[in-house]
């Protein structure tokens, strides 16, 4: 039992990367704010980046890097367009609830 | 010249393309076409003339082929095969083919005469008749497709084409009847009659499906047809004899089964109740279908089935013995009856068990000549009714059937009175008008024919009772007379009423004129034609065309026929020859006259005196009915006598309300069948409709489905977000169902050179720091050095029991496989 605390292995990383992506995948699913699945969506790529990290450490290949760095990058972009479309969409509303923003649904 | 054979005729009658035969029934079938479809846009005066045209071209055809080449025909002797034509083949099925064929032998010829010219008389009459009714083109359609469906009746050739006509005329009865539908009684007098009929025609078919079946392999190398050629071959005859249930023939089942088709459409015990409803409808369809046409098919077919009906005699005694007790009961009834056409309903039905007591003592000739003149006396009489009943409308009665408020019409409708006079006289038997020739001569053949197997007092109990029945029509009949024209008017209404336009009275005149004349058709020394046995016209006429032999049981002799039996029918002969009166004609004819061997001439020996007391007795019982109803309702200023409101107060009381209420068999019928089929439908409905359809069915149904809609609307809500709830549901799933928890294992192969190739199956991935270890020497402990996932070893070292181990260092984690290593056999 103590074993787990102390010793601290692949699986530990790869058991934080799951409880933040099902928290992000949460987020995405309940919320309704724009924002906040904005900010849920952040935090699954980052669980997912971890993973990828974790197993590049476990394979001992380092080149798993590449991708969380290409990742980072596109989710730095993906808040910036993200946020600027709900900064937008909040001027213009002053709302920024998802299911409210149905004028494209029919 | 050569003689015109049956074929040359068959191919020669030619119109249009169309077989001549074939326009009798189209013609009227065209008329109802276009008044039907059409009828609304055209006049009245159109629509007159199309009907009537119709009917008219469809009897000049037949009269022209009836006394042209039928009589041709007849004359060469070929009456009985007639003219056959067959505009194209309707039904091919299997083994089994029915030509559209239309057969003329003397006996169609004789219905066709009578249903197209009456039928024409009476569309003549219902010009007059229904002046004033709006919905005149659909009556017209509705008579003219009746009159079609009749000729198709009797010209068919075949019992599908038959039964084309048979439901046509229950079809038509059914909307005529509730023409008047907007009264709801009327409608339901309709629908009585079509369910009553269905019942019959429902046995006729259970009839006709087994005469196919006992006649489907006799066709040879052609198909089975139901052909009535066919069904009346000598070999068809022998199958009839065949026995069938319980000892009786065949011909005892099939014949019963349809004779209660007959029973239906002809309106015999039990299944005659339809046809004093079906007064709701016009008088001329009264006339037209349920006293001239549609009512005597069921005579007709049994007469056209004779050959069937004489191969037994159970079938005969059915017949004769269901008519004799419609005759009585149904004259019985008529007593009471306070309503014109219900009288003449009854009438109807006690007539149509004469014609039946006839067709069951195998005297067809009677029933067929029966049956037409009856055709025209009772066409009169309900015309007649028509008639005084438009007159009494005129004159403002509400209840214009109701004879007790009538009386005195004579002095205020002289033509109707005295044809409706005549046809009084000719139904009541009196010489010499129609009546007397044909119910004599049912009368005498009841009393001296007698079936093989028929006991001979049977025959004196159906002569008997047909002349209980015979008075009680002449009563009914003048009772209905004197009420109706004689003493004094009983009604204001009666006092205003008027004769009818010409239109009306025109046929009236003509159809007297044939019911007083047409009976001497029947008369014995109308002798035109040169024929072995001395018979009158009609019965010469017919004889082809009808059975004229009692079929023995087979191989078993007939009656032997010696000398005695010769010289029995050259006593007929004599005696028919001398006899200066007319004749019961029926004392035989038909079966005494036949003289091939083989038949059995059953005539009783009746001598002239013989003869003549009968024939004045039936006379005489006429004479005493009329007598009767006189001193009643004639005598004085008219209407019901002090006598009679005596009797029906004292001692006739519980008789008089029985004949009023028609033995209660309405009443009876409603509790025994129709109360509790109505139960039944009821609880049905409850359990079937509204349980088992509505409630489960349908209801349920629309209930899971909204169930699963209101389980999919929450999927499928237009928020991205719950699509994407699916998405991970379903991916999970994914992951759930395909997780490849293999237990890591290892195989060995035997190598060429006798070595073993050991390799290690590592489930999933293995990492590149997992040790594989294994234990070759079975002794629990990994061998030092031998390591690696593929081994080669030499065959002995690895005998036993192996262990593999397989070390992760990374989450020390170790599987561990134990496998032993049988080298006996591959693996």
């Amino acid at each position: 039992m103590t074993d787990i605390v102390f010793h601290v292995g692949y699986g530990h990383f790869l058991v934080l990367a799951a409880v933040l992506f099902l928290i992000g995948m949460a987020g995405v699913l309940v919320r309704r704010n724009a924002l906040i699945i904005l900010m849920s969506v952040e935090l699954m790529l980052n669980a997912a980046n971890m993973t990828l990290i974790a197993f590049s450490r476990m394979w001992g290949d380092l080149s798993a890097h590449t991708f969380a760095l290409i990742v980072i990058a596109v989710a730095a972009a993906e808040a910036a367009v993200g946020l600027a479309i709900v900064v937008a969409v909040f001027r213009g509303r002053r709302n920024v609830e998802v299911d409210h923003l149905t004028t494209l649904r029919h | 010249m050569d003689v015109l054979t049956p074929d040359d005729y068959s191919a020669g009658l030619h119109f249009l393309g169309l077989p001549l035969l074939a326009w009798i029934p189209l013609l009227p079938l065209l008329g109802a076409l276009i008044n039907l479809t059409l009828g609304r846009k055209l006049s009245r005066t159109t629509v007159h003339v199309i009907a009537v045209a119709a009917v008219a071209a469809a009897a000049g055809i037949a009269f022209y082929v009836v006394f042209g080449p039928m009589f041709d025909l007849y004359k060469h002797d070929y009456g009985g095969v007639g003219i056959s034509q067959s505009p194209f083949v309707w039904i091919k099925i299997g083994g089994f083919t029915a030509e559209m064929r239309f057969r003329l032998d003397t006996l169609s010829a004789v219905m066709i005469l009578i249903v197209t010219f009456i039928g024409t008389l009476i569309h003549i009459y219902s010009t007059g008749y229904m002046a004033h009714d709006p919905r005149f083109a659909a009556f017209f359609g509705y008579l003219n497709l009746f009159t079609g469906a009749m000729l198709i009746l009797v010209l068919g050739a075949n019992l599908p084409v038959m039964f084309i006509g048979w439901e046509g005329v229950g079809l038509c009865s059914f909307l005529l009847i509730g023409f008047w539908f907007e009264n709801e009684d009327f409608a339901t007098a309709g629908r009585k009659a079509f369910v009553v009929n269905r019942i019959g025609d429902f046995c006729f078919l259970l009839g006709m499906f087994l005469l196919y079946w006992a006649t489907k392999d006799l066709a040879g190398s052609k198909d089975a047809s139901l052909d009535f050629f066919l069904l009346k071959s000598a070999p068809a005859q022998q199958t009839y004899m065949q026995s069938f249930w319980g000892g009786e023939r065949l011909a005892a089942a099939a014949g019963i089964f349809l004779f209660i088709g007959a029973c239906g459409k002809s309106a015999q015990l039990p299944l005659y109740v339809w046809l004093p409803d079906a007064m709701a409808g016009p008088t001329p369809v009264s006339a037209l279908i349920h006293a001239a046409t549609m009512v005597t098919a069921g005579v007709y077919m049994v007469c056209r089935m004779s050959f069937l009906f004489a191969t037994s005699t159970t079938a005969l005694i059915v017949v004769s013995t269901v008519g004799l007790l419609t005759a009585m009961v149904a004259a019985f009834m008529a007593l009471a009856q306070q309503d014109l056409k219900k009288v003449l309903a009854y009438s109807t039905v006690s007539q149509l068990g004469f014609m039946f007591v006839a067709a069951g003592t195998g005297n067809w000739t009677a029933a067929i000549f029966h049956l037409g003149t009856h055709a025209f006396f009772k066409a009169c009489l309900f015309l007649g009714a028509g008639s005084v009943m438009h007159g009494m409308e005129h004159g403002g009665s509400h209840t214009p059937g109701d004879i007790m408020t009538m009386g005195g019409l004579r002095k205020h409708m002289p033509i109707t009175r005295v044809t409706f006079m005549i046809s009084c006289l000719a139904i009541a038997g009196i010489f010499p008008f129609s009546g007397f020739f044909s119910k004599d001569e049912i009368l005498g053949g009841a009393f001296h024919i007698h079936p093989p197997g028929w006991p001979v007092w049977y025959g004196k109990i159906l002569w008997g009772g047909l002349l209980v029945a015979a008075l009680g029509t002449a009563f009914y009949m003048w009772r209905l007379y004197f009420l109706v024209f004689g003493g004094e008017e009983r009604s204001e209404p009666a006092k205003k009423a008027h004769e009818s336009p010409l239109s009306m009275t025109l046929p009236l005149v003509v159809l007297a004129t044939f019911a007083t004349i047409i009976g001497f058709i029947g008369f014995p020394h109308f002798k035109s034609f040169e024929t072995p046995a001395p018979m009158h016209a009609l019965a010469s006429w017919l004889e082809p065309s009808v059975a004229h032999e009692w079929y023995e049981g087979a191989g078993k002799p007939a009656e032997p026929i010696g000398e005695a039996s010769l010289a029995e029918v050259k006593a007929c002969d004599n005696r028919n020859a001398k006899d200066v009166c007319a004749l019961p004609g029926g004392e035989g004819e038909g079966v005494c006259d036949v003289a091939e061997p083989g038949a059995k001439p059953a005539c009783s020996e009746p001598g002239d005196t013989g003869l003549i007391g009968l024939l004045i007795l039936a006379l005489g019982i006429g004479g005493l009915g009329i007598g009767l109803a006189w001193s009643m309702y004639g005598a004085g200023r008219g209407g019901p006598s002090r006598t009679v409101q005596e009797l029906t107060e004292g001692p006739l009381h519980d008789v008089y309300e029985a004949s009023k209420h028609k033995l209660w068999v309405d009443e009876i019928y409603d509790a025994v069948f129709v109360k509790p089929f109505r139960a039944l439908a009821r609880g049905l409905f409850e359990i079937v409709d509204r349980f088992v359809i509505d409630t489960v069915a349908v209801t349920g149904v629309a209930f899971v489905i909204g169930l699963f809609g209101r389980m999919s609307r929450w999927f499928q809500n237009g928020q991205v977000q719950r699509y994407l709830v699916g998405l991970v549901v379903g991916a999970a799933a994914v992951f759930l169902v395909t997780d490849c928890h293999t237990k890591p294992t290892f195989s060995y192969e035997r190598q060429p050179g006798g070595t073993i190739h050991l390799h290690a199956q590592v489930a999933g991935l293995m990492r590149a720091t997992s040790v594989v270890k294994w234990d070759l020497d079975d002794d629990g402990q990994p061998d030092p050095g031998v390591t690696g996932i593929d081994l080669v070893k030499r065959a002995d070292e690895v005998a036993g029991e192996v262990t593999m181990w397989i070390d992760d260092p990374v989450d020390g984690k170790t599987d561990k496989v134990t496998r032993t290593i049988d080298l006996s056999e591959d693996n």
